[in-house]
């Protein structure tokens, strides 16, 4: 029996439930079962079988694409959380006046879209870019670097500069939590700056970073219009392999096939961080 | 005294402490004893927490030193000095486990683990907690965490244990019980205590002797009977209890005794003695009397003592004591008279004609 508090919590959520179930369950569970269908020129035979996968799984050039966008992929976060750790922790225990002008001022680059954001490393790194303009006009160079744009490179850049705030503000929010007792506390019992943060601070971040590290990694993996556009032959990734499959090579199967394994792939890697991270932050209720 | 005073182990010599134009601290001057109870007492914002963290090296000192154990601690950081710190909020490492929080500063002396864990077993059997090492640190009750935080400071074995009000989140309860067994257990292992409270009854019960300090400094430094009983200023005396003040003048002093003229109570001679050092005879302005050294009179009372003619403007009840609020005269507020409830002794009403009894003894001088 549903008590009346339940019924009336259940109506209120009722709307978002419809909501997530179509908006997200439903094209989840189309594309798992395209994916066990075939594609037979124009029409889809709905037999079940497990051929797209055999094939997903065996081709060289899904396997290079799939290890490309996971590589791609943890560089990017690692890059991206190295880097935004000090940025976070800068902000959380050294900035002391004018702190949230500087949260705003982190989340300035979204107020473009990220398409131009992609576009602007483009001009940036470009064979007539900024930058080469710029060393030819310095004298550092003679001719134009190409290893600049067009390369898992640029792709890694690309994306570490457009996740940098979502990987600060989590690690920032688990550092503004932790109590700065705990840190006097611990140098009180002797500790140094250093071994003080290696065991109070960074342990009690944890879940931050890990927030972080699974925000940048997840979506980057799937990615498709960073390295579409700076990535070159050399930076193509997964996504973009789904995205010819389900439109100019018309093998939505395969696609769907494909995408289900990136996905499991994914949620294999981010449960092993989620666990890992769990054991090195401790107990933390 | 029961504590013997051989060694100072602190001395802070013309401490001040400023944030920006605000001075904390206006020139502290105190000497602490080895194996002292010593507390700081005053109301909030009177610079107390500050003055603790200067000890433990939290905060540096504007101008003047603090000397811990002969040692000159200036610029030396708070993980390199003798003390340990019992922190307001306890700031138990909550990824650690009990064991791991007590043993903490151990690991960092870089003990073995097997003198480690011993050591650990030994402080939390000290607080009552044997066996406790392996819980999580969330698992705890609040006086719990109190007894890990003390446990911590102890298994450190320092000169100096700093303690931040370290009850004030406990219920009255758990209080009353701690503030016995602090200071039992201050008393059994002699590290000197320094506490921090603005709980005037705490600092009574637990030190040896307390500081109250008013606005960064230091008003009286004493004993806690000492203080009660000899307050050198109506703030430190109200700040200590109850004090009834009576307006008061000389009229004659020499060497052997005061003359007062106390309009409440009549013409007075207290000895010379009375006089608190640095005050002279002309500076009385006022006299104090402690609610309990006032008394009511009935019938049975001893005729001897010295009395007074006072109205009951009001009673509040308190089931063992009844606080009658007197009018003596015209020349004073009322003053509190607390009258312990014995058997078959009824309670005057307001406006209840009474007999004020009173002592020499009891008078406090004040300017
Ligand atoms: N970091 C700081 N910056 C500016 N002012 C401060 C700082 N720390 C303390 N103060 C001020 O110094 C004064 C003394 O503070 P302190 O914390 O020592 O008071 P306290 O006696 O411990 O009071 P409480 O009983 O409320 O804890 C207060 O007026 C406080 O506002
Ligand atoms: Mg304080």
């Amino acid at each position: 029996m549903v008590n009346k508090e339940g019924r009336q919590g259940l109506t209120l959520i009722s709307p978002t439930l419809l909501y997530a179930l179509l908006m997200l369950a439903a094209p989840l569970a189309m594309v798992v079962t395209f994916s066990f269908w075939t594609q037979d020129y124009l029409e889809v035979n709905t037999t079940l079988t497990l051929n797209n996968y055999r094939e997903a799984w065996s081709q060289p050039l899904y396997r290079v694409l799939i290890a490309r966008s996971l590589s791609i992929s943890l560089i990017v976060t690692f890059v991206t959380v190295i880097l935004a750790f000090p940025i976070a922790y800068y902000l959380s225990f050294k900035v002391t006046r004018r702190k949230s002008l500087w949260l705003f001022l982190i989340t300035v680059p979204f107020w473009t879209s990220y398409l131009l954001r992609v576009f602007l490393w483009k001009v940036i790194l470009g064979y007539n870019g900024v930058l080469n303009t710029a060393f030819l006009e310095l004298g550092f160079i003679t001719e134009p670097l190409t290893f600049l744009l067009y390369n898992a490179n640029a792709v890694v850049l690309t994306l570490a500069h457009a996740w940098a705030p979502f990987a600060i503000l989590p690690i920032f929010v688990a550092l503004e939590k932790i109590d700065r007792s705990l840190l006097e506390a611990a140098e009180d019992l002797g500790d140094g700056p250093l071994r003080r943060f290696f065991r109070i601070t960074l342990p009690l971040a944890m879940p931050g970073v890990i927030a972080a590290i699974l925000i940048v990694m997840i979506p980057t993996v799937g990615d498709f219009i960073t390295p579409k556009l700076v990535g070159g032959t050399d930076g193509l990734m997964i996504a973009n392999m789904i995205q010819i499959q389900f439109g100019k090579a018309n093998n939505a199967p395969l696609g769907a096939a494909l995408a289900v394994t990136s996905m499991v792939i994914v949620a294999a890697i981010s449960i092993v961080i989620f666990l890992t991270g769990k054991r090195l932050g401790g107990r933390v209720k | 005294m029961s504590v013997k005073r051989n060694k100072p182990i602190i001395e802070l010599n013309k401490v001040t402490k400023s944030f920006g134009t605000f001075q904390a601290l206006k020139g502290v001057d105190a000497t602490i004893f080895e194996g002292e109870f010593f507390s700081l007492l005053g109301p909030s914002g009177c610079g107390k927490t500050t003055l603790l963290r200067m000890i433990a090296g939290f905060e540096e000192a504007t101008s003047g030193t603090i000397v811990i154990g002969g040692k000159l601690m200036t610029g030396i950081p708070a993980n390199k000095r003798p003390t340990n710190m019992v922190f307001q909020s306890y700031a138990i490492f909550p990824h650690l486990s009990v064991g791991d929080n007590v043993g903490y500063g151990l690991k960092t002396r870089k003990l073995p683990k097997a003198e480690i864990a011993a050591e650990v077993e030994k402080a939390l059997k000290m607080v009552d907690l044997g066996g406790f090492s392996d819980r999580a640190a969330h698992e705890l009750s609040g006086g719990q965490r109190q007894r890990v935080a003390l446990a911590r400071a102890l298994v450190m074995r320092p000169k100096v244990i700093l303690l931040d009000e370290p009850l004030s989140a406990l219920d009255k309860k758990l209080r009353d019980q701690m503030q016995v067994e602090l200071r039992n257990l201050q008393r059994s292992i002699g590290i000197t205590f320094i506490l921090v409270t603005h709980d005037q009854e705490e600092a009574l019960i637990m030190s040896d002797r307390i500081a109250v300090m008013f606005e960064g400094e230091i008003a009286q430094l004493a004993s806690p009977e000492e203080l009660y009983r000899h307050p050198v200023s109506h703030r430190v005396a109200s700040f200590i209890g109850v004090m009834n003040f009576l307006k008061a003048t000389t009229t004659v002093a020499d060497d052997q005794e005061i003359t007062l003229n106390i309009p409440s109570l009549g013409t007075v001679s207290v000895p010379a003695s009375y006089m608190p050092a640095g005050m002279d005879a002309d500076t009385v302005k006022t006299i104090g009397i402690r609610p309990e050294m006032l008394t009511i009179l009935f019938d049975d009372a001893d005729k001897s003592t010295c009395r007074v003619e006072g109205t009951v403007t009001s009673t509040m009840y308190y089931g063992d004591m009844t606080y009658y609020s007197v009018k003596l005269s015209d020349h004073d507020d009322d003053v509190t008279i607390s009258m312990r409830n014995t058997a078959g002794r009824s309670i005057v009403p307001a406006g209840g004609l009474v007999q004020v009894g009173w002592g020499v003894e009891s008078i406090v001088l004040f300017k």
